[in-house]
């Protein structure tokens, strides 16, 4: 069974036509793949439907623009799959 | 259909909310400015409208079950089809589905037929945003009731 981090790596590689070798934990999804926060909706929208969850994607943007959080704490992509692990771990409690 | 105004939904004939389901009307005026550009002598309803048709009847469906607190923009549209031409006079029957209810974020599926006939589709993805002021609120609230009255009429 794939694990999360390459399950959304996936993801990001179909979506956002990224080559899968380039998708590696350390990258923030943003500043080092280039990805826009359109291209994002459908990466949240596959891993929504993937993992049968809901990401909370406006918490996380509340939080950003409140100064609350770092965007590294959401979107590098290791920290995004610990985040996401997060949600798949409350909907199984 | 006021095309000039993009009002493209008549009316509302069946709204389920809950589980993100509208089916909607539309009439293809006989008569609009819009056709003296596209095209002249062969006037067609531009693929462009039939596309925001389906965003339209989606928005209400999203509006309906986000209780009018925040407002659906259209962000992406993605597999549209656009099967047949669309000429004056004709009546649409639009429906709409949601397919994922994200946070911050919807998307659905719509199609357009007419005569039973299949004349357009496509998945829709829209940001759900705060109104950005009570104007557009107020606006959609009153063209909602309009249109849904439109069908009990």
């Amino acid at each position: 069974m794939a694990t999360t981090f390459e399950a959304i790596a996936k993801i990001i590689s179909e979506t956002s036509d990224i080559p899968l070798e380039e998708i590696t934990p350390e990258k923030n999804a943003f500043t080092d793949l280039g990805i826009d926060s359109l291209d994002f909706l459908d990466i949240a929208f596959a891993i929504d439907k993937q993992f049968g969850i809901k990401i909370p994607l406006e918490k996380w943007t509340e939080e950003l623009n409140e100064n609350n959080a770092l965007v590294d704490e959401y979107f590098v992509l290791g920290k995004l799959c610990e985040r996401v692990d997060e949600v798949i771990a409350a909907k199984d409690a | 259909m006021l095309l000039e105004y993009f009002q493209m939904i008549d009316s509302i004939e069946d709204l389920d909310p809950d589980n993100g389901k509208v089916i909607a009307q539309a009439n293809v005026p006989m008569d609009s400015t819009v056709f003296e550009g596209h095209f002249p002598g062969s006037p067609l309803v531009p693929g462009v409208l039939l596309i925001e048709t389906m965003a339209q009847a989606s928005g209400f469906m999203l509006l309906s079950r986000l209780k009018f607190d925040r407002m659906p923009f259209l962000a992406n549209v993605t597999s549209a089809k656009l099967r047949t031409f669309v000429e004056p006079g004709a009546i649409l029957r639009i429906e709409a589905e949601l397919e994922h209810d994200g946070s911050g974020f919807a998307k659905t599926r719509a199609q357009i037929l007419s005569d039973g006939k299949k004349i357009c589709d496509s998945e829709l993805m829209f940001r759900t945003m705060p109104f950005p002021n009570d104007a557009l609120k107020g606006h959609m609230l009153d063209r909602f009731n309009q249109i849904s009255q439109s069908s009990t009429e």
